[in-house]
């Protein structure tokens, strides 16, 4: 836990937002508290309430909320099948590849002849599946291996942190990259398992760090002076109060997941199929038309960048309102 | 401090231990495997059979392992087969390293010249328009893929309007080469249009490369300056009427600066994975243009150099980080 252990600065980073970004022990919240609000106050209340006042939150959730709604409607809304290939004919492969907008194609096509406008509308399904995928795989390996490492201790937690610590003395991109390369044969699913790996040795550090940090604390010791089964303990009293920073992390990983993904598109190594589109994939596949026709890489890569703002907007405001210092 | 220095290598040794496991079996786990990226797939049994036991692959796994380390260290990965076929993939670590290394220096020097200032002034004037300002440009500046960007600046300053050029390292000037480090080779050789053609090439890709260390150095300057800003001991100094400036320098910026240091190390080693991205979009034949060609037409033999050099760099990175570390806090020392 001291910021001084060597090896990696990057988990001393990790372990510090385990300690101060709220979650933390319920000795530390309630000294915090105690400084000019009402007894009883529950962290999450007044976390809550500072957020509603947060333009910074209400911003990053707005666009995050219309983000999932437009996902989930979408089928309903695109003007056109994303994956049929209306304007072929007028795909021209020498001069200007790419039919520019007509009537009914407002962004007109793309190299395929499909409509640019309803494969972003749709898209917008596969980049939330992929966003949520990827932080859920993440978030779970991570979770395995914290709760591992912090709730048992000793040999095991020896054990799982030095692989962690390899995990993590590897660029993360580079990391992606090099779990992608091992797909034969590259699908979504490769894709989401890539950039979810990366994402575990840093859930799993930040886990261990909370827990850690409660290991000793008192509302833990009460629990065994009263006869709590271990398994209670771990679950029931010191995973609820780490949960924290690992929601704001997974709302940040959120955003990072759906770049990363957009990297292996470009790299070659995300998902050949393109009948259901992806916004990443679609970044990806226009780098090849890229001078002539721009607008393809463009539009989905400003709803990339609108997105990940949302996502990050939220997981940024969010640490601040968990961190239990800004009560006061 | 002798003695934290030797504890750290030898951690170091463990770290790296690990690392040349998980890199032999992954190496292993490759589609196609060894056998198949030399011969392709259509090779007939026998010759499969053959390179298989001219390449050991049908001994034990720990031999095998044992044989990869011994290559390793001498440097021999064999040739490469897509990225310049037939040249040897240690070689072309070699030729290419310096271009990464001339890259990355400048996309750090910008990030951190123009992070540092910025993440103090943002701090002492918090909350006020150009604060807010600051903390936005560096929230979009993380939410950009670095290659999108890094076309965005290609497409306008060097396709649309002609102020940068296109790609590459130089104009073809003859120049003559010493270390390979094109703006150091121009000084050193007095060939000053060298350097000037090499600089104006340097731009774009660095200033791409720069964003995301940029983002991340200025808002930890930002957060631990505030923080510091905070402390009894700024309080106490202001009392005692000492002069804002030696407030500032002595007693600011010198504890804000801790958690900075380390930041900007681990951004160094994190810049190779951008630099996968932005050379590949500004053709730069560094190492990082390299990996991209060696994962998109598979060329294992370069990818087993360049990610063993790559996960190599980070951990020496590391390693300087914390050296440094303990000499500027000697907290670190003792613990």
């Amino acid at each position: 836990m001291s910021p001084a252990n060597p090896m990696n600065r990057r988990k001393d980073r990790i372990d510090e937002l385990a300690a101060t970004s709220g979650g933390g022990t319920a000795t530390l919240v309630r000294e915090a508290g105690a400084v000019d609000e009402k007894p009883g106050v529950s962290l999450i209340a007044s976390a809550w309430k500072r957020l509603r006042r947060n333009p910074v939150f209400l911003i990053g959730a707005t666009i995050s909320l219309l983000f999932v709604v437009l996902a989930l409607v979408s089928p309903f809304i695109a003007p056109h099948d994303p994956a049929v290939g209306y304007l072929l004919d007028k795909v021209r492969p020498q001069s200007n590849p790419v039919p520019g907008p007509e009537p009914g194609f407002p962004l007109g096509a793309d190299d395929v002849g499909r409509d640019l406008l309803s494969r972003l509308i749709v898209g917008s399904q596969q980049t939330l599946l992929v966003g949520v995928v990827a932080t859920l795989f993440g978030l779970a390996g991570g979770l395995v291996l914290g709760i591992l490492a912090g709730a048992f201790g000793g040999w095991v937690d020896a054990l799982v942190m030095r692989v962690v610590d390899v995990l993590l003395s590897i660029p993360s991109l580079l990391l992606a990259f090099s779990i992608a390369a091992l797909a034969t044969r590259a699908t979504q699913l490769t894709v989401i398992i890539a950039v979810a790996a990366v994402q575990v040795p840093i859930f799993a550090r930040l886990l261990r760090g909370s827990l850690l940090a409660q290991r000793h604390s008192d509302h833990v010791l009460a629990a065994r002076a009263l006869g709590v089964t271990e398994r209670a303990v771990v679950f029931r009293h010191m995973l609820p109060n780490a949960l924290g920073p690992v929601i704001v992390q997974s709302t940040l990983v959120l955003a990072t997941s759906i770049i990363d993904a957009a990297a292996l598109s470009f790299l070659g190594l995300g998902n050949p199929n393109d009948r259901r589109p992806e916004w990443g994939q679609m970044l990806g596949r226009a780098q090849q038309y890229i001078y002539d026709s721009p607008h393809l890489a463009v539009y989905p890569a400003l709803c990339i960048i609108f997105v990940a703002l949302g996502f990050t907007l939220m997981g940024e405001s969010l640490r601040e309102a968990l961190d239990p210092k800004s009560r006061r | 401090m002798a003695r934290f220095i030797i504890r750290r290598l030898l951690q170091m040794v463990g770290v790296v231990f690990v690392l040349s496991l998980l890199l032999f079996f992954w190496l292993r786990s490759l589609p196609g495997g060894t056998v198949s990226a030399i011969l392709g797939e259509r090779a007939t049994p026998e010759t499969r059979a053959a390179l298989t036991k001219a390449l050991g692959l049908d001994q034990p796994i720990w031999v095998q392992y044992g044989k990869f380390l011994g290559r390793a260290v001498r440097g021999d990965f064999g040739a490469s087969t897509k990225v310049l076929p037939g040249a040897d993939a240690f070689d072309i670590f070699l030729t290419r390293f310096p271009a990464t290394v001339e890259l990355s220096f400048f996309a750090l020097l910008i990030a951190v010249v123009l992070a540092i200032p910025l993440g103090y002034l943002s701090a002492r004037r918090a909350n006020s328009p150009l604060d807010s300002g600051l903390v936005i440009v560096s929230l979009v500046g993380v939410a950009v893929p670095v290659f999108f960007l890094a076309f965005l600046l290609k497409y306008q300053l060097a396709v649309e309007h002609n102020v940068f050029p296109v790609s590459g390292r130089q104009d073809n000037l003859n120049c003559t080469r010493v270390t390979n480090f094109f703006v150091l080779d121009g000084l050193l050789t007095r060939e000053l249009d060298c350097s000037v053609s090499a600089l104006k090439h340097l731009v774009l890709p660095s200033v791409a490369l720069a964003t995301i260390p940029f983002a991340v150095i200025y808002r930890i300057t930002r957060a631990s300056v505030l923080e510091v800003l905070g402390e009894d001991y700024v309080r106490t100094a202001e009392s005692k009427g000492l002069t804002a400036r030696v407030i500032r320098g002595r007693h600011v910026l010198r504890n804000a600066l801790l958690p900075v240091v380390t930041t900007i190390g681990l951004q160094t080693g994190g810049l190779l994975a951008g630099a996968v991205l932005t050379e590949k979009v500004f053709n730069w034949g560094g190492i990082g243009n390299a990996l991209a060609d060696a994962f998109q037409f598979r060329d294992y033999s370069v990818l087993q150099v360049l990610i063993l050099a790559a996960a190599g760099i980070y951990v020496i990175i590391n390693l300087l980080v914390d050296i440094s570390y303990a000499v500027i806090d000697p907290r670190v020392r003792t613990r």
